[in-house]
C-alpha cells in the first residue's frame, strides 16, 4: 500500500521527481565514470608494465635488488640449469644489471645498464635495435625520458664507465641507436640498454645474468637453487604502490562527489518534508500512523535510488560506453610525472565497482531519506496541519 | 439523551498551550456531549478556540486535564497510532483549505482513505464512484485539485471525508474560501449526507450561511461554552 501511494507521489511530482532523478543519477554516473577512470589507469599501468617488462614472470638472483643498485655489484651468476632450458627453448631471456657512470655532453650520471638479448620477443622492448652495432661503439638504447634529461638523440655518442672485475674503471663509448618511446617509466628513467653479451664481456662476467625473465602463461618450473620465483603479482607490487599513493586524492574525490550525490538527495527531502508539511498533516488526519508517513517518505527516497540507477544507466550509459570504448584524451602527459598512463584513458567499469556503487549510494540515499522523515514523527499533526515550519 | 448514542463526550476538558514560560488557556472545563446524526456547528469569534476543541475531537490534538471519549472510546492514554486508528475508521476531515494532495487526481484523493482502511480495490472503485456523485463530481474524476474551482476542490475534501462512511466529520471553516453560492451547494451535500447516512457532523464556523443549516449551535467564547442551542427549524434543510 505504501509503496503504491510512494509510487503515485513520485510520477505525480513530475517536475520534482525528474530533476531530483537526474541530480541523483548524474552523480551516479560522475562515481561511476571516475572510478572507472582510477580503476583503467591501474589496469592500463598494469598491461603496459607487463607487456613491457613483465611478460609471465622472473627468476631473479637471490641478492638483487632493483630499487638499491649498491646491490647489482653481487647479484650476478650463472644462469641455473633449469632456467637456463628455458632460455634455450626461448621461453625466457636473460638480463644483465650493472650500475655506471654516463658522461653525456661532458655531465656525469649514475645510471643502471641492463644488458638485454637483443633478438628476445618476450617483452615489447625495441631490443632489436640494438644489432645494429657498426662502428665499434655500443650501441645503446634508450627511452624517451631519459632521451630528454640527458639531451641525447640517436646518433650521439657518450661515454660509460665502469668498475671492472679487478674494481678498477674501465670505459667506453656508447652511441644511441635508438630512442624508445615507452609508457612505461621503469625501463625508461635511469636507464640504458646494450646487447647481453657486449654487456657480458664488458664485466667479464662470460653467460652470467642478473634476472630471467619468461613469457606469459609459463608455469613455475622446480628450482631447486637459491633463485628467486618472481611472479606477475610480486613485481607489479612498485608500480601499484605509485598508483596506490594517488589513492587518497581519488578517494577524497570520490567522498566529495558521494557527499554531493547525498546532498543532492537530502535536500530534495528536506524540501519535500518542508513544503509538505500540510500534506504530511492532511495524511495524519486521514489516520496514517507516523510510522507509516516516515515508512512512506523514506520509501519515495529509495525509489528516487532506483529510479536514478536506470536513469542512470538509460541516459549515461551510453557515455560510459563510449568512453570505455574509444577512452578518454588525456591532455597532459603524464609519463614525465612518473605515472604511467595512456594518451587515452580507458575507464574500467568492474561488476563489483558497478555494484558496490549502488550499494553505497543506496545506503546514503536510504540514510538521508530517513533523517528528514523522522522530523515528521516529532511533529504534532495540528502543527503539520497549519503548514508550520520544521524546526 | 442516551449514552448509548454518544459520539462524543468531553467531561471537564481544559486545553493550556505553553507560551514562552506561561500557559495560554484555549480550553476551559468543557463539558459536552454530542450525538449520532447530530449537524452541530462551533460557533464564535477568532480564538474562542473553534479548532482547538476540533482537534482534540479528532485526537489531532490532546486535552491537557478531563476527559475525552470518542464513539465510546476514551483518548485518555492512547497512542498516537490509536487516535490514527480511530481517525482512520471513524472520521473523516474537511479543512477551510481543502488540503486535496497536489498530485493526485480526484479520483485518487477520495480513494485515499480508503487505501489506507486496506478496503480491497473492487470495493474502493464502488465506493469512491459513489463518493464522487454524491458530490456531484463525476465528470472531473481524473481532474488534478490544480484545475479545479474552489468549489470543486471542496466537493471533493468532502468526497473524501464521507468515502469510508465515518460516524463522524469534523469541517473547520468548510466555506471560508468559498462564495455564497458555492457555500449555500456544500451545505446542501452536507445535509442530505446527514439525512441519508447519519452521519454526525461538527463545524467549527462563523459563517452566517452555514449557520443557516445547522441543527444545534454551540457559543464559544474565551475557550468556553457560552451558549447551547438547539435549533428546532433550521433556516435551511
Ligand atoms: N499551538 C498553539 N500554541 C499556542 N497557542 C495556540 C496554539 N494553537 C492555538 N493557540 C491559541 O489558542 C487560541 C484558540 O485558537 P483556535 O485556533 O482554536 O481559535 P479559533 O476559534 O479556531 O479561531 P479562528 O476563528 O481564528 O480560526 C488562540 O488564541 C490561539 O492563539
Ligand atoms: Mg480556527
Amino acid at each position: 500500500m505504501l509503496l503504491k501511494i510512494a509510487i503515485k507521489n513520485l510520477l505525480g511530482a513530475r517536475l520534482r521527481t525528474i530533476l531530483n532523478v537526474f541530480v541523483t543519477s548524474f552523480s551516479f554516473f560522475i562515481i561511476l565514470l571516475m572510478s572507472g577512470m582510477y580503476d583503467g589507469m591501474l589496469q592500463h599501468a598494469k598491461n603496459v608494465t607487463i607487456d613491457t617488462e613483465i611478460a609471465g614472470g622472473a627468476y631473479w638472483h637471490p641478492n638483487y635488488d632493483p630499487l638499491d643498485p649498491m646491490s647489482f655489484e653481487d647479484s650476478h651468476s650463472l644462469i641455473p640449469n633449469k632456467i637456463q632450458s628455458l632460455i634455450d627453448k626461448k621461453d625466457a631471456f636473460p638480463v644483465l644489471v650493472n650500475q655506471v657512470s654516463i658522461y653525456p655532453g661532458g655531465r656525469i650520471m649514475p645510471a643502471i645498464l641492463k644488458g638485454i638479448p637483443p633478438n628476445q620477443d618476450i617483452v615489447k622492448m625495441p631490443s632489436t635495435s640494438l644489432n645494429s652495432y657498426k662502428d665499434g661503439t655500443i650501441p645503446v638504447l634508450i627511452g624517451k625520458g631519459m632521451a630528454q634529461s640527458t639531451k641525447l638523440n640517436v646518433g650521439d655518442s657518450f661515454t660509460i664507465r665502469w668498475l671492472d672485475i679487478n674494481r678498477t674503471f674501465d670505459a667506453n663509448e656508447g652511441t644511441v641507436v635508438h630512442i624508445m618511446d615507452t609508457e612505461n617509466f621503469k625501463i625508461d628513467m635511469g636507464h640504458i640498454w646494450i646487447p647481453l653479451n657486449i654487456a657480458q664481456s664488458m664485466f667479464a662476467m662470460q653467460d652470467q645474468a642478473t634476472y630471467v625473465t619468461y613469457k606469459k602463461n609459463l608455469k613455475e618450473i622446480a628450482d631447486n637453487t637459491d633463485w628467486l620465483h618472481r611472479d606477475v603479482d610480486f613485481l607489479v607490487k612498485d608500480m601499484e604502490a605509485i598508483i596506490e599513493a594517488d589513492k587518497p586524492s581519488v578517494q577524497v574525490m570520490f567522498i566529495i562527489l558521494l557527499s554531493l550525490a547525498a546532498m543532492g538527495i537530502f535536500n530534495a527531502q528536506v524540501l519535500s518534508i518542508f513544503r509538505r508539511g500540510r500534506e504530511i498533516g492532511t495524511l495524519m488526519a486521514l489516520g496514517m500512523t507516523r510510522l507509516r508517513v516516515v515508512a512512506l517518505f523514506t520509501l519515495e527516497g529509495g525509489l528516487n535510488a532506483i529510479l536514478s540507477a536506470f536513469a542512470t544507466l538509460i541516459v549515461f550509459g551510453p557515455f560510459l560506453w563510449y568512453f570505455s570504448m574509444s577512452g578518454i584524451p588525456l591532455p597532459i602527459d603524464y609519463t614525465e610525472m612518473g605515472l604511467i598512463m595512456a594518451k587515452r584513458l580507458i575507464p574500467v567499469y568492474s561488476a563489483g565497482l558497478i555494484f558496490s556503487t549502488m550499494i553505497l549510494v543506496s545506503i546514503i540515499v536510504l540514510i538521508v531519506s530517513y533523517l528528514p522523515s523522522r522530523k515528521i514523527s516529532q511533529m504534532k499533526p495540528t502543527d503539520a496541519l497549519r503548514g508550520k515550519a520544521i524546526t | 439523551m442516551n449514552i448509548k448514542n454518544s459520539v462524543i463526550k468531553f467531561n471537564n476538558v481544559t486545553k493550556r498551550f505553553p507560551v514562552g514560560g506561561d500557559y495560554f488557556i484555549a480550553l476551559k472545563n468543557i463539558d459536552l456531549l454530542l450525538n449520532k446524526g447530530e449537524f452541530t456547528g462551533l460557533v464564535g469569534p477568532s480564538g474562542s478556540g473553534k479548532t482547538t476543541l476540533l482537534n482534540i475531537i479528532g485526537g489531532l490534538d490532546s486535552a491537557s486535564d478531563g476527559n475525552v471519549s470518542v464513539l465510546g472510546q476514551s483518548l485518555e492514554n492512547t497512542s498516537h497510532n490509536e487516535r490514527a486508528k480511530v481517525r482512520r475508521k471513524n472520521m473523516g476531515f474537511i479543512f477551510q483549505s481543502y488540503n486535496l494532495l497536489p498530485v493526485y487526481s480526484v479520483f485518487e484523493n477520495v480513494e485515499l482513505p480508503l487505501i489506507l482502511n486496506k478496503i480491497d480495490s473492487t470495493q474502493r472503485l464502488k465506493k469512491v464512484n459513489q463518493a464522487i456523485e454524491w458530490v456531484g463530481l463525476s465528470d472531473k474524476r481524473d481532474s488534478r485539485p490544480s484545475m479545479l474551482s474552489g468549489g470543486e476542490c471542496q466537493r471533493t475534501a468532502i468526497a473524501r471525508a464521507i468515502v469510508h462512511q465515518p460516524a463522524l466529520v469534523m469541517a473547520d471553516e468548510p466555506t471560508a474560501n468559498l462564495d455564497a453560492e458555492n457555500s449555500h451547494h456544500i451545505m446542501k451535500i452536507l445535509t442530505n449526507l446527514n439525512r441519508e447516512l447519519s452521519t454526525s457532523f461538527v463545524f467549527a464556523t462563523h459563517d452566517e450561511k452555514i449557520m443557516g443549516y445547522l441543527k444545534r449551535i454551540i457559543h464559544l467564547e474565551d475557550g468556553q461554552i457560552k451558549k447551547d442551542q438547539l435549533i428546532k427549524n433550521p433556516k435551511f434543510s
